[in-house]
């Protein structure tokens, strides 16, 4: 399948044209999704980061360096990429499978355009070139949770939370981070494509399509996961 | 004309398509009639390359589709229009975004060019002025017109038709009908149509292949296939009690 999607497209007007609307299905509009995750989700870490800090030891800023390290390696990229596998991948399954079972595919075949190409690369492009920009955002937004949470609670200070967030910082793992944002979402839309162009039969079919791809994608990134932070963590 | 030789195809080992042989003529309405079932379109669909038939060639005007690879036939298909059993109009697009589609694809037409082209389908099926609708916007009957400009947009040299009366009252079934005859003659392009509607044979039917039991069981015209003796003929075209109304009147004439 994946041969007949990376070909050159009939009509490059068109395929910038879809990628740009495929930006906005699948990336814009999953903006307020991912905002309202991230943020609370590092309110919620930086509140039970800092309530389980009893040892004396431990400097202040702990709770602003673990809220940064869990928020980039894990948090927003994989979490966040498995919301982006139910939202956007039941979103292109049901699309693709939609337009099969109502033959706008063959139509499109009939006319002489690789369908492969024309639905499923621009998708894929979009997802490449946008979800990179979501897991920022999500990353940026889980800190400031994290932050007001802090704040709101009485819990640390401003100076004390930024020192923790800039402690230790690795660049490299912002790399590994988007590199892991990357294949998630090649895995999600591919993968989702793949059950919505198969699908045969009707709409039930496609609702199982729909459900399959979200499975299917979501397993996939648990262990693309694993393989990544093998490779580029630990190796 | 469109070349049908020995083709054949099987699913999951069981055959459905019997070595069939038929020509399909220039400037006729070439009807594919059978009952449910019987292989009319995989038939169809083997001919336009949606299914890849297991045996046997097709040719296109002597060019031998069936060796083609994937760029050629995609040059081939340009010259096909093919209007579904459900329109398959793209939902996201206007009537007439519908329309100007295989124009802005195909073509290097100018922008003024593919609208005149569009509004001149819509017209030639009766739909001026509604370009802006939504296909969920019209009706069955509208839908079926839409995917028939859709169809002749690139003025194909080939026009296919899967069942264009489906789920259509008798009165816009002549309308489709008529205009399927309209524009085979017009144009001079081979049209096939599928169908089980005995109406569409009586009106349309120039050249009719009967297909039963994944085989070819009759060929002939509309005239013949009134007087047809085979059997599975004779339950077909006259299934139902008006039919058979007809020929009992008619028979009482000839006594």
């Amino acid at each position: 399948m994946l041969s007949v999607v990376f070909t050159r497209p009939n009509r490059w007007r068109f395929f910038w044209k879809h990628t740009f609307l495929e930006i906005d299905q699948i990336g814009i509009n999953s903006l307020p999704i991912v905002a309202l995750m991230s943020t609370f989700m590092g309110a919620v870490i930086a509140l039970q980061t800092a309530s389980s800090m009893e040892s004396p030891l431990l400097p202040d800023y702990t709770v602003g360096f673990i809220t940064q390290s869990s928020t980039i390696l894990e948090f927003s990229p994989t979490i966040i990429s498995l919301i982006l596998a139910g939202k956007v991948g039941s979103n292109v399954a049901s699309e693709i499978g939609t337009m099969r079972v109502t033959e706008q595919i063959d139509a499109l075949e009939i006319m002489g355009v690789n369908s492969l190409n024309f639905l499923v690369l621009p998708k894929i492009t979009a997802a490449l070139v946008f979800f990179p920009v979501l897991v920022v955002f999500s990353m940026a937004l889980s800190m400031f949770g994290g932050w007001l949470a802090l704040l709101v609670s009485d819990l640390t200070t401003t100076e004390i939370y930024i020192l923790g967030i800039r402690s230790f910082f690795n660049p490299f793992h912002i790399t590994y981070a988007l590199t892991k944002t990357l294949v998630f979402g090649f895995l999600i839309v591919s993968i989702s494509s793949f059950y919505g162009y198969y699908v045969k039969g009707g709409s039930l079919d496609v609702g199982r399509a729909s459900t399959q791809a979200v499975v299917s994608s979501s397993v996939a990134i648990l262990i693309a996961n694993f393989i990544l932070t093998q490779l580029m963590l630990l190796s | 004309m469109i070349e049908v030789k020995q083709v054949s195809k099987s699913f999951n080992g069981q055959k459905v398509l019997f070595d069939i042989d038929h020509v399909f003529e220039e400037g006729e309405v070439n009807l594919i009639i059978g009952q449910s079932g019987q292989g009319k379109s995989v038939l169809a669909k083997c001919i336009v390359g949606l299914y890849e038939a297991d045996a046997g060639q097709i040719l296109f005007d002597k060019r031998n589709f069936t060796e083609m690879d994937r760029y050629e036939r995609s040059n081939i298909r340009q010259e096909i229009g093919m209007l579904f059993q459900g329109a398959a109009l793209f939902d996201s697009m206007t009537v007439e975004q519908n329309v100007m589609f295989p124009l802005q694809m195909f073509t290097n037409m100018t922008k003024a060019e593919i609208q005149a082209r569009a509004d001149f389908c819509l017209d030639r099926v009766n739909l001026a002025g509604r370009n802006k609708l939504m296909p969920s916007e019209c009706s069955g009957g509208m839908q079926k017109r839409v995917g028939i400009a859709r169809a002749i947009a690139m003025n194909p040299r080939y026009l296919f038709c899967d069942e264009p009366n489906s789920g259509l009252d008798p009165k816009t079934s002549i309308v489709i009908d008529k205009l399927i005859r309209d524009i085979t003659q017009e144009y001079k392009i081979t049209t096939v149509v599928i169908t089980h509607d005995m109406n569409s044979v009586m009106e349309i039917g120039d050249h009719i292949l009967f297909i039963h039991q994944g085989k070819k069981w009759w060929e002939g015209d509309r005239h013949s296939i009134i007087n047809a003796t085979n059997p599975e003929i004779e339950s077909f075209v006259y299934a139902s009690s008006f039919m058979k109304e007809i020929r009992s009147q008619l028979q009482k004439k000839a006594q």
